[in-house]
């Protein structure tokens, strides 16, 4: 089974954010970077279908040169090789460029399965594992749970709102995009990060790829969001705080 | 340019959403004053159609094929862009459920269309609209524009209209049955009918009181003082996503839009973010209180009472003082 996993190098959850200068994205300097959280269970997901199944693993990304270091990631975890579309637009690029930049790196191998985390922290989109099957021609399904590929179709287990799931059937290759939570990640070990230098990376740039970013939608302007509520912040020492809460809770709220 | 609306509903019932984002469509036909089509999709779909054209809608589009019984990507989206090109709409507008996020970057990005998802808000600019999306889990705001062909996509994330705000109309509006040729055999992916996976032992709907732990709490082991404090506060424990995900404490007790959607009298989340998943499941409660150490977590900007310190701090001493005044 030749298994593709798209993912997204993006800033280390509680990053302390500071807008650019024409306030369209964030500053980069002084932020750290991970491997987008959702895209860590579809890597997961990747290596336990090619223990099982057999075949390869290759990570891919479309970023900036620092995502090298997340596909070195994936590539330590036991990724097979890595496929880097390096160019630092796609850092504010829209989904649309993104899926069209991997839909070229990966249309050019044979490919049975893709998977995609389900969306990512940073622009949260939600789109790119779709528009890329659309744009190789694949069935996809979303949000999956479970995917069983010992048969001839892929079952999978694909949730639903408010608690509820269906099992989907579709032939290979597909797309799937995974649901957070489908199983436990692993953490690479000395020995994988050590195989992982060894382990091919190939960079491919946007012209050798024959592909253009043109956005179809972009950010004019970032801004903190206003308040919903007007929201009262205790302060204090912590049973200060604490009965001052349950004070506010009992004869302003009237909820206790 | 026209605006078209697509609802969603399953087996002959609204999706709740149906109704916000015919809200939204409402408002930014009024704000550029252009008709306004609502479009129906399924398998015996007329009563929905004339429900719909009692609205304040310029037409309604009946899009009615056995073969749009049960959802599939594919079907769907040959239908869609059928009606589409029938209809020729600047902006077509979906509520942002999990069957859009599943169909409509499919359904965009074949017409060579954007799809701005999951927006909060929208205003117009000289015609031209502008999209207001969180980014960064909710930590900032973006306002967004689309260029290239239209039309384009937009779908329009849950509570961010209200369905209450429905207009109705002066007069019943014409309804068009929107003929769309589909052929069974385009459709590759196979659904069968929706299962729960256990039925939900704990009914947090009911529950007047809800002690809600995210990230925060870092540790399995730490559950417990927040079950703690549940216990004193008479109410029940219930968690973000992150830790069901964990395995911390059973999916049952998941607020969020893939676990169960809430509107309690007090809501007090301890070390949650406030990501919008989580948040679209809680923000009907009456109350919310907020303890997070991080003053920037988005969790702040829908609660009634913040506290921003160690919730390990502060938690022991509410129990302390409800032990106290008992």
């Amino acid at each position: 089974m030749n298994i593709f996993v798209c993912v997204k190098q993006v800033m280390a959850r509680d990053s302390v954010i500071r807008l650019d200068e024409g306030a369209t994205w964030v500053r980069d300097d002084g932020l750290t970077f991970e491997m987008n959280e959702p895209d860590t269970y579809a890597l997961e997901e990747a290596l336990r279908l090619k223990e099982k199944h057999g075949g390869e693993v290759v990570a891919v990304t479309a970023g900036p040169a620092r995502s090298a270091s997340t596909l070195r990631e994936a590539l330590a975890k036991g990724a097979d090789r890595g496929i880097h579309i390096e160019d630092d637009r796609f850092v504010e690029a829209d989904t649309h460029a993104t899926a069209a930049a991997l839909a070229a790196a990966i249309g050019r191998e044979r490919h049975d399965l893709i998977l995609t985390g389900l969306q990512s922290d940073d622009s949260g989109f939600g789109q790119t594992g779709v528009i890329l099957a659309e744009k190789l021609g694949l069935p996809h399904a979303t949000i999956i749970m479970e995917i069983d590929a010992s048969g001839s179709q892929l079952r999978c287990k694909r949730e639903l709102e408010a608690g509820w799931f269906q099992t989907v059937t579709l032939p290979q290759p597909a797309l799937l995009t995974i649901q957070s939570g489908i199983n436990k990640v692993r953490y690479a070990t000395l020995m994988g990060i050590k195989r992982a230098r060894k382990k091919p990376l190939q960079r491919y740039t946007t012209d050798e790829l024959g592909i253009e970013i043109t956005a179809q939608q972009s950010v004019r302007r970032l801004y903190q969001p206003q308040q919903a509520k007007q929201t009262v912040f205790l302060e204090g020492g912590s049973r200060e705080v604490a009965d001052e809460l349950l004070n506010k809770l009992r004869f302003e709220a009237r909820v206790i | 340019m026209s605006i078209l609306l697509v609802t969603e509903q399953q087996g002959g019932k609204w999706h709740r959403m149906s109704f916000e984002a015919l809200a939204a469509a409402q408002a930014a036909a009024a704000g550029i004053d252009t008709p306004l089509v609502a479009a129906v999709v399924g398998s015996g779909v007329g009563q929905l159609a004339a429900e719909l054209a009692s609205k304040r809608v310029s037409e309604v589009v009946a899009i009615d094929s056995p073969e749009l019984a049960q959802y599939s990507p594919d079907g769907f989206a040959s239908a869609l862009r059928q009606a589409v090109e029938q209809v020729k709409p600047g902006l077509v507008l979906f509520p942002h459920t999990y069957q859009v996020r599943d169909l409509v970057p499919k359904l965009a990005a074949s017409l060579g269309g954007c799809f701005v998802s999951d927006i909060v808000d929208m205003r117009f600019d000289g015609g031209a609209p502008i999209f207001v999306r969180q980014l960064f889990q909710g930590k900032l705001h973006a306002d967004v524009s689309a260029s290239g062909q239209p039309p384009h996509f937009v779908s329009v994330q849950s509570g961010a209209y209200r369905a209450d705000a429905v207009a109705e109309g002066p007069a019943p509006a014409p309804i068009r049955n929107l003929a769309v040729s589909l052929d069974a055999s385009v459709i590759r992916t196979q659904a069968e009918p929706p299962y729960q996976d256990a039925k939900d032992a704990v009914d947090l709907g009911s529950a007047p009181i809800i002690v809600s732990v995210g990230r925060g709490i870092q540790d399995p082991d730490n559950i417990p003082q927040a079950e703690a404090l549940a216990k004193a506060l008479g109410g029940e424990l219930a968690a973000s996503r992150p830790i069901c995900d964990n395995g911390w404490l059973p999916l049952e007790r998941q607020i969020g839009s893939s676990g169960q959607t809430v509107a309690p009298d007090l809501y007090l989340a301890l070390g949650i973010s406030g990501a919008i998943q989580h948040v679209v499941g809680m923000k009907g409660a009456k109350t919310i209180v907020a303890i997070n150490k991080d003053a920037g977590a988005p969790i702040f900007e829908i609660a009634d009472y913040g506290i921003v310190a160690d919730l390990f701090d502060v938690v022991p001493k509410l129990i302390e003082a409800l032990e106290d005044s008992n």
